[in-house]
């Protein structure tokens, strides 16, 4: 058994992950819920938001416009792709729609290659984040991992009030529930459709920037975080909102606190989770059923 | 560099590229026996690609490079190696003129060398489709690229499998040369016995005796090797090992096993990891404060660390690399092609590189002294311990087990203000010849197939 200070590190360790997964894969879920179909191009929207804050923090120094830039690009990319490609998809079968976001997601990633290589750009955290936070001299943690909580936390603050809060949200959650009749309600779908993939996609984007400094910002670093995404929504419930964070903070606790019992079992901690789920709660632990 | 399927000035490999030259090289293959018989085809008989792929004026390489993935970084460099050295070999460079087996130039026994890139998405499987593939359809008639030893042990068991030689250019694992060891593969670069062999004393002397050490190490063959062998080096300088944290391939996140290892008491951290995850782990072990709480070892100084690490986190810290472009002061052929390297592709070249272009050119070479593509007598021409001369010294293979006797450097980055040019980045601590760090045959668990084993 490790020492309770090693535990206890641990899941604020976990939690800290958790809440950027949370935010990750809460524009995963409510994409899924809406539009019905996976993005898999949602890590290569991850990777594009750490470049665009690259770009920005290279020549501004400013995190806050990394931050705000992240979300823009994001906007803008979606607006494009969500226009110009995807609406034409929602009527076509899930195995097309699931094929022309694996598509999108190898051309960003690949056109990202082309323009910056695939070496690592640096990106290092806010002067603001430089430190080591002191916790009752039981663990020490980076100040910047400590203020991620933060920032990923007001991110899904200010979404919770969107979709939760507004006639817009509402809209949304009605769409999620039964998009057909929200339709035949007289209310404008398609516009409905574009803003949840708008709000999703930039979700994915304020995570890429927040994680751009703590990692290897390479055309590459959106995957192995849109597999644990995908993991969060199927633990959470596929188109649950609160499903994501609760599963997303889970996911980061079983993958932290496992490492202190035994590293080797860390990963296929979350694995074994989501078999659990599926054999017992197919629907996810907040997903309604019949959703999908 | 015409007749290659992918030009050095592309940075994509087209399949167009791939078909064109796959088609042009069947033509070739169609006519050139009629315009030329070739003896050789006659007095040996078929196996693998032979004599099929070198019927006509080209003989096929190929190179499967993870050009995508954690590794794509080094990918890119191999790549950049393997192109060279092929353009060197079918137009000569004063490298080939070096070696009198290849001073003629004009390609490799007279045929010009024709190439295709492979993508191995830094996974086995892709490696081996890729590599079936090449083999299969272009008659490749040898084949290079891994950079993770996961791969370079799949390549070489298809090698085997399928009668062409393959260089296993850039692997650490010691199963490579060892377990898994194959009559049709052949590692130039130092195993990761050589590199803790290296690093042991070198180390012991800058750092003290009877440290306590934690390793963090990637879960694959490469990393479980690299542990055993830096825990037995060290431990004859009274290191111990406090905690081993075993991380996946592609981690996102390295803090829960940093925490665990903030946590071990540790005076050293062995950093094992490679690549993306190397400067991911050392971004979040600085952030976590372990570059003060301890001295941090990077076995394997990736290419390009210092670019995206800068000097606050590499300054002081010792590590090791198989190559480094600054021995070209001991090497006057690395500095040869250190310059030829930097006018194609604009950047100084790293180790992946450099054992890529080392591998072509010991690979030609033996084809030459052998006189034949013939696989038996290639195998025997490299495991003749014939000395070839390289941008690494003289290099050949031990025959038993197929490991190339290279050097290994030991090195220590440059604090902000030493590094006088942007690539100067390191310090050369110590420079240990090959011969000095071999593993026992005794002790190597290589148990050699024969040629006709699979």
């Amino acid at each position: 058994m490790p020492p309770t200070a090693v535990i206890l590190s641990q899941a604020f360790s976990g939690f800290a992950f958790g809440t950027l997964l949370a935010l990750m894969s809460s524009g995963l879920t409510i994409i899924f819920g809406t539009l019905g179909f996976v993005n898999f191009a949602h890590g290569a929207m991850f990777m594009l938001g750490a470049y665009a804050a690259y770009v920005v923090l290279t020549y501004t120094h400013s995190y806050v416009a990394g931050l705000i830039a992240g979300a823009l690009v994001l906007l803008i990319v979606a607006v494009v792709l969500e226009r110009g490609l995807l609406q034409f998809f929602y009527v076509r079968p899930p195995e097309d729609q699931l094929l022309v976001t694996f598509g999108l997601s190898v051309m960003l990633i690949e056109g990202i290659r082309y323009f910056f290589g695939s070496d690592s750009q640096r990106v290092s955290p806010p002067h603001w984040g430089d430190g080591i936070v002191n916790f009752a001299g039981i663990f020490y943690y980076p100040l910047y991992r400590v203020e991620v909580i933060g920032i990923a936390a007001a991110f899904l603050l200010a979404l919770y009030l969107l979709l939760y809060h507004t006639s817009v949200g509402l809209m949304v959650r009605a769409g999620i529930e039964d998009r057909l009749m929200v339709g035949l309600l007289g209310i404008d779908v398609r516009r409905m459709f574009l803003l949840v993939f708008a709000v999703g996609a930039m979700a994915a984007g304020v995570a890429g920037v927040i994680f751009a400094p703590l990692s290897a910002v390479i055309p590459d670093m959106g995957t192995p975080f849109l597999i644990q995404a995908f993991v969060v929504v199927v633990i959470g419930g596929l188109g649950s909102f609160g499903g994501a964070i609760v599963g997303g903070i889970l996911v980061g606790e079983l993958l932290s606190v496992t490492t202190a019992f035994n590293p080797d079992y860390s990963q296929v901690s979350i694995y074994l989770a989501m078999t659990a789920v599926l054999v017992l709660r197919p629907r996810g632990l907040f997903g309604a059923v019949g959703r999908i | 560099m015409d007749g290659t399927i992918a030009s050095g000035a592309s940075r994509f490999v087209t399949r167009r590229g791939i078909l064109n030259a796959g088609v042009g090289a069947g033509v070739a293959g169609l006519l050139t026996p009629l315009a030329a018989p070739h003896v050789w085809a006659k007095t040996y008989p078929t196996m693998g690609t032979y004599p099929a792929g070198v019927q006509g004026k080209t003989a096929f390489a190929a190179g499967i490079f993870p050009l995508t993935g954690p590794y794509a970084s080094l990918g890119d460099d191999e790549r950049n190696g393997f192109e060279l050295a092929v353009d060197n070999l079918n137009n000569g460079s004063k490298v080939t003129e070096a070696v009198p087996s290849l001073k003629k130039g004009g390609g490799v026994l007279g045929k010009k060398l024709i190439f295709a890139i492979g993508d191995s998405q830094t996974h086995s499987n892709p490696a081996v489709q890729a590599a079936t593939k090449f083999i299969d359809e272009n008659k490749a008639i040898v084949f290079t690229g891994s950079i993770s030893s996961a791969i370079a042990v799949s390549l070489e068991a298809l090698a085997q499998r399928k009668k062409v030689i393959y260089m296993a250019d850039v692997t650490g694992s010691d199963a490579t040369t060892g377990k898994h060891c194959q009559r049709f593969g052949f590692r130039p670069i130092p195993s990761n016995y050589m590199a803790a062999r290296a690093m042991g004393p070198a180390l012991a002397k800058h750092l003290g005796h009877n440290l306590k050490a934690a390793y963090l190490v990637p879960d694959y063959t490469f990393g479980t090797s690299l542990y055993t062998q830096l825990t037995a080096a060290f431990a004859e300088y009274g290191w111990t090992s406090v905690t081993e944290q075993l991380a996946p391939l592609g981690t996102t996140d390295f803090t829960s096993y940093l925490l665990n290892i903030a946590n071990s008491g540790a005076d050293v951290l062995f950093n094992e990891t490679v690549g993306a995850d190397e400067i991911t782990s050392m971004k979040q072990a600085e952030q976590f404060g372990i570059m003060k709480k301890m001295k941090v070892i990077l076995p394997v100084l990736s290419p390009f660390l210092y670019k995206s690490l800068g000097p606050e986190v590499l300054g002081g810290v010792y590590g090791g690399s198989p190559w480094w472009w600054g021995e070209q002061e001991k090497y006057p052929l690395a500095k040869s092609f250190v310059a030829e390297f930097q006018k194609k592709y604009h950047y100084i070249p790293r180790f992946p590189a450099a054992w890529c272009y080392i591998s072509m050119i010991m690979w030609a070479d033996a084809v030459e002294r052998a006189g034949t593509f013939y696989p038996p007598e290639v195998i025997k021409a490299l495991e003749s311990g014939y000395k070839v001369d390289t941008i690494a010294g003289k290099l050949w293979f031990r025959a038993a087990d197929h490991q190339g006797v290279s050097p290994f450097a030991v090195l220590q980055g440059l604090s902000k203000s030493e590094i006088k040019a942007p690539a100067e980045n390191y310090r050369i601590v110590d420079i240990v010849p090959g011969e000095e760090l071999m593993e026992p045959l005794k002790d190597v668990a290589c148990h050699m197939p024969s040629v006709a084993q699979v």
